[in-house]
């Protein structure tokens, strides 16, 4: 039931293993990475499954497109190789369970799909949301993190269900046939992951990123230009979409906000290190915080946007520590168009 | 009666004291299971002259006098078992002294953990004490007294190991300074003198009114943090406990088992809280805290919550408000819990009483510990929430409270700050010649038995 779409022997033939010679946090020379994948499709032990961030950028470095990281995952949960101390978690999962509390409700589109962040759902609001529905809750949480955990079983076992409530408890009734994905994560399992593991999703998706760029263009003439110097926190989830990066761009030259050169941005983005945290790794979750905070205060930005919530929630003091702004995008954008970017 | 009340009246001004159904309604009972008793009179002195002339007319005539301080204590300590005076030491709430340098604060008996908490803030922000969860109308002498435990235990000690000294007038109407301020204007210790401000600690009023106290302080730390460290097995807590003390770096360590909500149950908590003056210093101390418990992680048995900064705000209030909020899941104001005063190896025996009584009684249970010392030992909870207006309630609460009492006393703990009940139960397990030598202080002391009668009494 829902199998991996991996070809082991795409990877067997593979001459630049790219998915670990590009990794940011495992230093690889090119014959040890040969070796190394090797032992991965061999179902052997390999330093790959205990040092891996679990960062997703293997899925988006792989030129095949070959689910490289899906595949270390698929053998961590196999090897029992737990990336997170284990009663961490079960409590996640436990935490994060589908409390099964889902009502049928009636919606229309735009439908913006706020995922399991009940606590950001204050933020459509204004012009850029006029005339949305939204839906939220445990019973449609993408359940993509378990990757995380070593825990493609959690993801198997939940996401189809999740895709079938928002289609049966939301979208078929009410004639709608797709949905808005506020975070990445949610775009990336609809639109990459799912797919991979030959999980159907019956709806279309749109990416936030596209339907606030939209929005903006029709409201160009209400904008405000933030005039200000940002740096953008690229999430993890978004190395499964990177098509969709040059929204960012497009989205900051229509309000007015300068993306300004920095290390550790777009390609070369860092971990916010809350997953590096729940791995019991401080020592790398302070130095890959410190390294993009200092670059970003090095870019002399007076903002730092963010799209992934668990990124805001994670850095949002440390940034402002600095004298940096932590804002989500959507919050930047409201800015711009109800006149009230300081 | 009446002569006794004008008596009272004039001692303290009419709005201060009260013979009234009302009145005597309020004081007669506290949040916890133990039955109501009604005062005859409740008096509200202003000064220690006042307390001592209650207690000179007190002891003439042979009223009983229970003191109170904010009443909080939950096991019924401050009811009026055989009725006569309760002597309420609110309005006696100054906060006389803090000496900086010497790091205590001298304070009169009424003044509250809030009071002395918001006024350190105020004029002497580096310097901190140690609070109870308690709220914060409970007021420092009432906590020492019994020897009460909060946020800087882990490094210090119970509330009473950080006493300097103490202002009691006996229950014959002398007021006696104890400690370091017997001999010198400055309240710096207990040592180097006959330290015997023990004859008022641990005795739940019944030897004397404390009237001004000092206690020492700590330095406040600009930054900090709490790790919340998550196993499922009750066995490893006492070593793990242990080595996250070796250490010596944290003020609070703290375990916690709840079955709400849901992700909590099952699994065994570690709060262990510190503090320092740089974000250098911090992270140092936390590098030295996770090595103490390396072994665990790397068998990924056990481990750190990964937390970002919102979420550590309420394992960093003081007081904590989240007991105070399991106080209430019941509804209708009833909350006790058995605080045991044990060693640390009985942890697991412990926490499997706890699941066991709950589920035995059908009660609404929170367990946890608070480590006093560098795991030198610890006060395990029990917490049974009740609604106080369903009597079935109460008294299954009041039954799981009992055989709580009863097996933790076999296992080998002491409940501390103990119902009149559970007194007897200890005094069951006493060495008989201390609880002779108690009742030989006490009749010394307090030859009429006006003092707290019903407390550490066999019948
Ligand atoms: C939600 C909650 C959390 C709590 N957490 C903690 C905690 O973390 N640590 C802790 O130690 N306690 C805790 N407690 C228990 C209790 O509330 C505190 O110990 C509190 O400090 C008791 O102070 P009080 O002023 O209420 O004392 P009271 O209840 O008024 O009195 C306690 C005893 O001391 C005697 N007494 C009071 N004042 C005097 C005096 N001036 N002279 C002589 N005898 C006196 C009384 O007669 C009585 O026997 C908690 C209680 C609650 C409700």
């Amino acid at each position: 039931m829902y199998e991996l779409n991996y070809d082991p022997q795409i990877c067997a033939k593979c001459k630049t293993c790219d998915c670990l010679m590009k990794c940011q946090y495992i230093d690889f020379e090119l014959a040890e990475a040969r070796v190394e994948k090797e032992k991965l499709l061999n179902g052997q032990d390999t330093r790959i499954l205990q040092e891996c961030t679990t960062c997703y950028s293997c899925e988006e470095y792989c030129p095949a497109g070959n689910h490289p990281f899906y595949q270390i995952v698929e053998r961590q949960e196999e090897k029992g190789f737990l990336p997170v101390p284990e009663p961490i978690t079960k409590q996640q999962l436990t935490m994060m369970e589908p409390r099964g509390t889902i009502t049928p409700a009636s919606v229309s589109a735009p439908v913006i799909n706020m995922c399991y962040f009940p606590m950001l759902t204050d933020s459509i609001r204004g012009k850029l949301y006029e005339n949305t529905s939204m839906i939220v809750g445990s019973d449609i949480f993408c359940n993509i993190m378990w990757l995380h955990f070593g825990k493609n079983s959690a993801i198997r076992e939940r996401l189809p269900r999740m895709i079938d409530n928002i289609q049966q408890f939301y979208l078929k009734d009410s004639g709608v046939e797709e949905v808005v994905c506020y975070h990445d994560e949610c775009y990336g399992a609809y639109t990459q992951l799912a797919p991979a593991f030959g999980i159907e999703v019956p709806f279309k998706v749109v990416h936030l990123f596209e339907y606030l760029s939209n929005k903006l263009d029709e409201l160009s003439d209400q904008i405000t230009p933030i005039n200000a110097k940002v740096a953008y926190q690229r999430p993890c989830s978004n190395r499964l979409i990177p098509q969709t990066q040059h929204w960012v761009d497009d989205i900051f030259q229509k309000i007015g906000a300068d993306r300004v050169p920095r290390e550790y941005d777009r390609d070369n983005a860092l971990c916010c290190g809350q997953v590096l945290r729940a791995q019991q790794r401080d020592d790398l979750a302070d130095d890959v915080q410190k390294r993009n905070l200092d670059d970003m205060q090095q870019a002399g930005v007076a903002y730092c946007v963010f799209n992934c919530p668990v990124c805001m929630f994670t850095l949002a003091d440390a940034v402002a520590e600095r004298g940096i702004f932590p804002i989500l995008m959507s919050d930047l954008c409201q800015a711009a168009v109800e006149k009230k970017a300081e | 009666m009446k002569e006794i009340l004008q008596a009272l009246v004039e001692i303290v001004g009419t709005e201060f004291v009260s013979d009234q159904p009302e009145e005597r309604y309020l004081y007669s009972m506290d949040p916890g299971t133990m039955p109501a008793r009604e005062p005859d009179f409740v008096v509200m002195p202003d000064s220690t002259e006042q307390v001592r002339q209650v207690l000179l007319l007190a002891n003439q005539h042979k009223i009983p006098v229970v003191p109170l301080g904010a009443g909080l204590v939950l096991s019924g300590l401050s009811r009026a078992l055989k009725g006569g005076i309760i002597l309420d030491m609110k309005r006696m709430n100054r906060i006389i002294e803090v000496n900086e340098m010497s790091r205590y604060a001298l304070v009169e008996a009424g003044a509250s953990q809030g009071m002395l908490q918001a006024y350190l803030k105020k004029h002497h922000p580096r310097l901190k004490h140690s609070a109870p969860d308690a709220p914060p109308a409970a007021t420092i002498a009432g906590n020492v007294c019994i020897h009460g435990s909060g946020h800087i235990s882990h490094a210090h000690g119970f509330h009473s190991d950080m006493l300097n000294g103490l202002e009691v007038v006996l229950p014959t109407g002398e007021v006696t300074r104890l400690g370091s301020c017997a001999t010198s204007d400055y309240w710096f210790s207990r040592a180097p003198l006959p330290d015997l401000a023990g004859l008022f600690l641990g005795w739940a009023g019944t030897t004397g009114v404390i009237t001004k106290l000092a206690i020492k302080l700590y330095p406040n730390y600009r930054f900090n943090d709490v790790g919340v460290f998550v196993c499922e097995d009750a066995r490893l807590m006492p070593d793990i406990l242990y080595r996250m003390s070796e250490t010596q770096m944290a003020e609070d360590l703290t375990a916690w088992m709840t079955p709400k909500p849901d992700w909590a149950r099952g699994f065994l908590h570690s709060n262990i809280n510190y503090g320092a003056n740089t974000k250098e210093e911090l992270i140092w101390k936390r590098n030295l805290i996770r090595a103490s418990v390396s072994e665990y992680i790397d068998r990924k048995i056990a481990g750190f919550i990964p937390m970002p900064a919102a979420m550590k705000q309420p394992f960093l209030e003081v007081p904590a408000r989240q007991l105070s909020r399991f106080a209430d899941v019941r509804k209708g104001g009833g909350f006790e819990y058995v605080g045991v005063i044990m060693p640390v190896d009985l942890f697991a025996e412990a926490y499997e009483l706890g699941l066991e009584i709950a589920s035995r009684l059908s009660v609404s249970y929170s367990l946890g510990a608070r480590i006093i010392g560098i795991n030198h030992c610890m006060m395990f909870f029990y917490a049974y929430a009740f609604n106080r207006a369903d009597p079935a309630d109460v008294q299954r609460a009041q039954r799981a409270l009992e055989a709580t009492n009863r097996a933790a006393v076999d296992m080998g703990g002491i409940p501390w700050k103990a119902e009149a009940p559970a007194q007897k139960e200890i005094i069951r397990k006493m060495d008989p010649n201390m609880f002779a030598l108690m009742n030989r202080i006490r009749a010394v002391l307090d030859p009429a038995g006006i003092m707290n009668p019903g407390n550490w009494e066999i019948d």
